[in-house]
C-alpha cells in the first residue's frame, strides 16, 4: 500500500502520502486543521477577498481519503474550523459533501484552539479521544506517550529535494499530523516548537505523489559538507 | 522670449554663469501644458525644471504647494533638496523645499500634510500614498507644476504607471497642472512624451546639446578572460591600475553578487589601500548613506557599485565609469558612461571588461551600438491591470468615487488611453468583490455601492491598503546582523538563507561573514578572517541582453574574420566555424554531440537569459514526451544546454510553434517562474498582502504560500482576472515567451541539426554555467527518493 508505516507504542498506523493518518485497527481516519472558513474571516476582517475554493477544495479532497479508506469513525483532530463563525461560510454544496461523508460513520469533532467549542453541523465534539490505547487531541501535550496531534503545521524541505513539503512529524511514542487544509501554511519540523517534543530519534514522512521517510536532523547537526549545486565560489 | 528676471540674472553673473539655451528655453515655454526635455547627466537639467518654479515662486505670493518633484530615488529627492537650496539661499527667496519619502519621520509627514511647503520632493510610491487620504483635495489645491526626474528610468516600469494614474488624480484635484519631464537619453522620446501628456494634450519635446562624444573602449589584458561566469577577477590588477591613474572611478556590476565578490577580491589585492568602498540596494541604509557622504567629500577614489547608482546623483569628481561584465543593454550603458564628467563639456570616460570569452564579442557589439547611437528599446505593452486595480483601492481610500468619472480620468493616461469600459469594469469588479465566476462574497465586499458612488465598506480596509502601496517587488528578504549586536549588516533573500547552513561563509557589504543561525526572521553571523567564502553569491536578477544588442552579435558572426577582437576570441569563432557553424539570425542552430557519456544538446536562439530559460523549460517537456529522457539543462543569453539518456535525432519536431505554445500553456499552470509572476501582480492589485496590522505578531504559520492561491484558481477559477493578468505578463519579464515568438518568426522554424562527435567551442562554456535545471518528472521523485535512503545511511538507521 502507498503509505508509510509508522507505529505508536506499537499500535500500527499509516501516515498517508495525501497527509491523513489511518488506524486499521480502530478503522479511524485522521485528518488535522482544516481551517474551513479561511476566505470568508479574511474577507470579514477587510482584508483581501481570497478565491473562495478553499473549502471545496478541503473537503473534495478529504472525500477522497474517505472513499479509499471506506472508515467507521473519522476525526478531525482541531481547528477544523478558521473560526468560531467558519461553519455558517460553508456553502451547500460544501455542507451536501460533509454530510454525504458523514453517513453511516462515527464524526468527531476535536476542539482546536481556532475552534474551541461546539459548531452547527453533525457530529461529537470532543476535547479529546481514544482508541486502542492511543490519544487524538489538538495540541501535544509535554511528555504524552501515544498521542496524535496537529496544530504545528510541520512541514519540511529536504537538501536538493526543492520547495518544503507538509509532513508528518513521528519518533514511535508520538505523532504529529501536517495541517489538510488548502488555505494553510507550515513551520519548519526543524524548528524548536516542533523538535523539542520528539526524542533524537524522530523522522518526518513528507506527503506528496508518494510518502517519503526522513530522518530528522536538526540544523546545527545536519552535515555542512554537502557539495552544493551551482553556488560554489569560482575564482574565475 | 521670457527674459530672465533680476535676482536671477544677478545670481548667474555672480557665479559666472551662462544660463544654457535649454534652460532659457523651459523658461520661456514655461506656460505649455507638457514639456519633455531630453539632456545629458550634468547639462542642467534639475535647475532647467525647476528655474520657472523658482522665478513663479519668487515674489512670495503662492500660498500652499506649487511644485512638485518626483524622482525614482528616495536619495535623489534629499540629493536635489541641498542642491536647490544654494540658489533659494543665495538669491534670499522665500520659498520652502521640503522632502517627503519613506524614510521622512511621522511627524514632518502630518505637517507637511497640514500646511505643505512650496515645493514637495518625493517618489511615485510616496505620491501614490498621499492621494490616498481624505484631504488630498486640500493638499493639492493649489499645485501648478510638476517635475519627473528621470522619467525615463520610471516609463518602462509599472512604478511609472503608478505614478502617471496618480497624476491623474492630481489633474482633477488641480486642473491645469503643467508636466515637465526630464530624460537622459533615449531611443525614442516620442514613446516617454506620449506617456507623460495627458491624453490627447500634446507633448513638446526640447532636447539639450549632447555634449562631447563619449570615450569608450574595452579593456583587454594581459591574461585571458575565462570561458564562462561573471566575476572578472582576472581583470583586478588592470582595473586598480585605472583606479590609480583616475581621481573617482565609478566601477559598475549588473548583479549584487557580481559586486561583492569584486569588491571582496579588490580589497584582497589593494596593496596601496585606496579608499574604495562598496554601494548597492541589499546593503543597510545607514552603511550606504555612510558611502554616499564619503563620495561627496571626495574621500573615495573609488566605488564598487551596482543600478542602486545609475541615476543621477552628482557624484561630483567622477572622471572614470568601469562596466563590468557585458552591459547586456546599450541604453544602460549609455547612462552609465554619463555617470562619468558631469562637467558639461568634458567627454564621459568609461572602460568595458569583459567578464568572459562571450562576453569579449557582446561588450564589442555594444561598442558599436553605443558609437552608432544604436539605443535599445522594447516596445511597450499596454497600461498593467494589476496596478489600475492598485488605483481604484487607492482612490476608495481617499473617498467615494464615480465608476464613469475615474474611467474617463484613466484613460487621460498615456498608458491606458485605450483602455476598453469592460476591462476597467473588470477591475472594478475584482476590487468589490474578488470577482469570482463561481462564488461570491455577498456579504463581505471590499468595495460597495452607496447612492451610486463607490466606497470601502469597512474603513478599516483604508489601513491595510495605505501599507500595501507601490509597485516594487521586494523579493522576500531578511536582514543580516552580528551575533549579539543590532546593527544590521544587509540583507538576504529568503530562499538564499533557506539553504545555508551553520557553519557557511558568505559575502555581504564586502565582508566574509559565517552563518550562525536564524532568529526571530534575522540572519545572525559571526566575523571570518577567511579570505575566500564557500558560497559566494546570494541571487538577483541577471539581466537579459536586449534584442538589438544579439542582433549585432549575430552580424558580427557573418564577418569572415574579426580584427576587433583579441586574438584568443578570434580563434575560438574561428575553431567553431570549422568543427560545426556559427549561429544566425535566421536559422535555429541545434548541436548534438556526446559529452561525460550523456547526449548533450545544444541551442542557440539569441532570445536572451529568461526566454532561453523558458525554451529549456518547454523542450525538456517536448523532450520528455518525445522519449529522450531529459535530465535537465543550462541557459544562457545566447543558448540553452540541455542533456538527455537519448539522443535527439530530429530536432524539428520539437520547435513546432503551435505545439510550443500549447505547451507553453498547459507549462504556464504548474510552472515556479510562472508562479512567481503571479506572485508580483497578486501583490500589486491587493490579493496578497504583503504587510497586515497584525503581520507583526503572526508568525509564519499563518501564512500561506501564494502557489496555493494560484493553484486554487487555476482549478476553480481558470478564466479569473489575476490569471488573465499572469498569462499577459508572461510574454515579458521572467517568462519572457515574447522573444521566442521573436526567435521563430526571426527564424521562420528553420533549424540547422549539426552532429559532432564532441563538444563544440561554443557550446563548452555553458558546460561551466552555474543555475542547472534539473527536469522535473519522475526521475526527479526517483532522485528525492535517493537522497532520503542516502540521508536514513548517512545517519547510521537502517531504512
Amino acid at each position: 500500500m502507498n503509505a508509510s508505516t509508522i507505529p505508536l507504542c506499537d499500535i500500527p498506523l499509516m501516515a498517508r502520502p495525501a497527509g491523513t493518518l489511518w488506524q486499521p485497527g480502530a478503522r479511524a481516519l485522521c485528518v488535522s486543521d482544516l481551517h474551513l472558513g479561511k476566505s470568508d474571516r479574511l474577507a470579514r476582517a477587510g482584508g483581501a477577498l481570497l478565491p473562495p475554493y478553499e473549502n471545496l477544495e478541503t473537503l473534495s479532497r478529504l472525500s477522497d481519503e474517505v472513499e479509499a479508506t471506506q472508515p467507521e469513525i473519522v476525526i478531525c483532530l482541531g481547528d477544523s474550523f478558521d473560526d468560531m463563525d467558519g461553519a455558517t461560510s460553508l456553502d451547500d454544496d460544501c455542507r451536501d459533501l460533509l454530510l454525504r461523508m458523514q453517513a453511516g460513520r462515527r464524526w468527531i469533532w476535536i476542539e482546536g484552539n481556532h475552534d474551541p467549542g461546539p459548531i452547527s453541523v453533525g457530529g461529537e465534539h470532543l476535547g479529546s479521544v481514544s482508541f486502542e490505547g492511543l490519544t487524538y487531541r489538538h495540541i501535544a501535550e509535554p511528555g504524552a506517550v501515544g498521542e496524535i496531534s496537529g496544530h504545528f503545521h510541520p512541514k519540511l524541505a529536504v537538501p536538493g529535494g526543492g520547495v518544503a513539503r507538509r509532513c508528518f512529524v513521528w519518533d514511535g511514542r508520538r505523532c504529529i499530523l501536517p495541517a489538510f487544509g488548502a488555505y494553510t501554511g507550515g513551520l519548519s519540523a526543524l524548528s524548536p516548537p516542533i523538535r523539542t517534543l520528539f526524542g533524537t530519534e524522530a523522522f518526518a514522512v513528507l506527503t506528496g505523489r508518494r510518502p517519503l521517510k526522513v530522518p530528522l536532523i536538526s540544523d546545527g547537526h545536519r552535515r555542512s559538507s554537502r557539495p552544493r549545486q551551482g553556488s560554489a565560489y569560482r575564482s574565475g | 522670449m521670457n527674459a530672465l528676471p533680476r535676482p536671477f540674472a544677478d545670481w548667474f553673473d555672480t557665479r559666472g554663469w551662462q544660463i544654457h539655451p535649454h534652460q532659457q528655453e523651459m523658461l520661456s515655454r514655461a506656460s505649455e501644458s507638457t514639456l519633455l526635455l531630453i539632456a545629458p547627466t550634468g547639462g542642467g537639467k534639475t535647475l532647467a525644471g525647476f528655474l520657472p518654479s523658482l522665478v513663479e515662486l519668487a515674489d512670495g505670493a503662492h500660498k500652499g504647494l506649487h511644485t512638485l518633484y518626483v524622482s525614482p530615488l528616495k536619495a535623489l529627492a534629499s540629493d536635489i533638496k541641498r542642491n536647490l537650496r544654494t540658489p533659494v539661499d543665495e538669491m534670499g527667496l522665500p520659498i520652502r523645499i521640503e522632502d517627503r519619502t519613506g524614510d521622512t519621520s511621522y511627524t514632518t509627514k502630518r505637517r507637511q500634510r497640514a500646511d505643505p511647503p512650496h515645493i514637495l520632493l518625493t517618489t511615485p510610491e510616496s505620491l501614490a500614498l498621499l492621494t490616498s487620504y481624505e484631504d488630498a483635495p486640500r493638499i493639492f489645491a493649489g499645485l501648478s507644476r510638476v517635475i519627473i526626474d528621470e522619467i525615463h528610468a520610471l516609463e518602462d516600469s509599472k512604478r511609472g504607471d503608478q505614478l502617471m494614474l496618480a497624476l491623474s488624480r492630481l489633474e482633477t484635484l488641480a486642473p491645469g497642472l503643467r508636466r515637465v519631464g526630464l530624460s537622459a537619453t533615449v531611443e525614442d522620446p516620442g514613446r516617454i512624451a506620449h506617456a507623460l501628456a495627458r491624453q490627447p494634450d500634446p507633448c513638446r519635446i526640447l532636447t539639450a546639446d549632447p555634449g562631447p562624444e563619449p570615450d569608450i573602449s574595452m579593456l583587454v589584458t594581459e591574461e585571458k578572460p575565462p570561458w564562462s561566469g561573471g566575476g572578472a577577477a582576472y581583470a583586478i590588477p588592470a582595473v586598480l591600475d585605472l583606479v590609480k591613474q583616475h581621481r573617482t572611478t565609478l566601477i559598475f556590476h549588473n548583479t549584487r553578487a557580481q559586486a561583492e565578490i569584486f569588491f571582496h577580491n579588490l580589497w584582497l589585492a589593494n596593496d596601496d589601500s585606496l579608499p574604495i568602498g562598496i554601494h548597492h540596494g541589499s546593503l543597510d541604509r545607514q552603511q550606504r548613506e555612510a558611502v554616499e557622504a564619503a563620495m561627496v567629500r571626495g574621500d573615495l577614489r573609488a566605488i564598487v557599485c551596482t543600478g542602486s547608482l545609475d541615476l543621477g546623483i552628482d557624484w561630483g569628481d567622477v572622471d572614470l565609469v568601469i562596466q563590468i561584465g557585458a552591459p547586456k543593454n546599450v541604453k544602460r550603458l549609455i547612462q552609465r558612461i554619463g555617470r562619468a564628467n558631469h562637467r558639461y563639456n568634458a567627454p564621459s570616460k568609461a572602460v568595458l571588461v569583459p567578464a568572459n570569452r562571450f562576453e569579449i564579442v557582446e561588450c564589442v557589439a555594444a561598442l558599436d551600438a553605443a558609437k552608432a547611437g544604436d539605443l535599445d528599446g522594447d516596445p511597450k505593452g499596454p497600461g498593467p491591470r494589476d496596478v489600475l486595480c492598485q488605483h481604484i483601492l487607492i482612490c476608495a481610500c481617499a473617498g467615494p468615487f464615480d465608476a464613469e468619472a475615474l474611467f474617463r480620468e484613466v484613460r487621460t493616461v498615456g498608458a491606458f488611453a485605450g483602455l476598453s469600459r469592460a476591462a476597467f469594469d473588470d477591475c472594478l469588479d475584482f476590487c468589490a468583490t474578488g470577482g469570482y465566476a463561481l462564488r461570491a462574497y455577498d456579504k463581505w465586499q471590499r468595495l460597495k455601492q452607496v447612492d451610486g458612488l463607490w466606497q470601502l465598506r469597512d474603513p478599516r480596509s483604508a489601513q491595510r491598503i495605505r501599507m500595501n502601496i507601490g509597485t516594487i517587488q521586494d523579493t522576500d528578504t531578511l536582514k543580516v546582523r552580528y551575533r549579539g549586536s543590532f546593527k544590521p549588516l544587509g540583507e538576504v533573500e529568503e530562499a538564499f538563507a533557506a539553504t545555508l547552513t551553520p557553519g557557511d561563509t558568505f559575502l555581504i557589504g564586502g565582508q566574509v561573514v559565517r552563518y550562525e543561525g536564524l532568529r526571530e526572521m534575522t540572519v545572525e553571523v559571526s566575523r571570518r578572517a577567511d579570505r575566500k567564502p564557500k558560497i559566494a553569491t546570494f541571487m538577483g536578477t541577471k539581466f537579459a541582453t536586449s534584442t538589438q544588442l544579439s542582433a549585432r552579435i549575430l552580424e558580427m558572426f557573418r564577418q569572415d574574420s574579426w580584427p576587433d577582437l583579441p586574438g584568443h576570441t578570434q580563434d575560438w569563432l574561428t575553431l567553431q566555424r570549422e568543427v560545426s557553424k556559427l549561429p544566425e539570425a535566421n536559422r535555429i542552430l541545434f548541436e548534438s554531440f556526446i559529452y561525460d557519456g550523456r547526449p548533450h544538446s545544444c541551442i542557440y536562439g539569441f532570445a536572451g537569459r529568461n526566454a532561453q530559460q523558458t525554451l529549456g523549460l518547454l523542450l525538456t517537456q517536448r523532450m520528455e514526451a518525445e522519449g529522450t529522457a531529459p535530465l535537465g539543462f543550462v541557459s544562457t543569453d545566447y543558448a540553452t544546454l540541455i542533456w538527455s539518456v537519448e539522443p535527439v535525432t530530429d530536432p524539428v519536431p520539437l520547435f513546432d510553434p503551435d505545439q510550443l505554445r500549447e505547451n507553453f500553456d498547459t507549462w504556464l499552470r504548474g510552472n515556479a517562474v510562472m508562479k512567481r509572476t503571479f506572485r508580483a501582480s497578486a501583490t500589486i492589485a491587493g490579493l496578497i498582502e504583503r504587510r497586515t496590522p497584525q503581520s507583526k505578531k503572526t508568525g509564519k504559520q499563518a501564512t500561506f504560500s501564494s502557489d496555493i492561491l494560484f493553484d486554487t484558481l487555476s482549478k476553480y477559477d481558470p478564466d479569473h482576472l489575476m490569471l488573465r493578468i499572469t498569462r499577459e505578463e508572461a510574454l515579458r519579464g521572467l517568462v519572457d515567451f515574447g522573444r521566442i515568438e521573436e526567435m521563430l518568426s526571426r527564424t521562420g522554424g528553420h533549424i540547422d541539426h549539426v552532429k559532432t562527435a564532441r563538444l563544440t567551442p561554443l557550446a563548452a562554456p555553458l558546460l561551466l554555467e552555474a543555475g542547472r535545471v534539473p527536469f522535473a518528472g519522475e526521475g526527479r521523485e526517483r532522485l528525492l527518493e535517493a537522497a532520503a535512503e542516502r540521508a536514513i545511511t548517512e545517519a547510521g538507521l537502517a531504512p
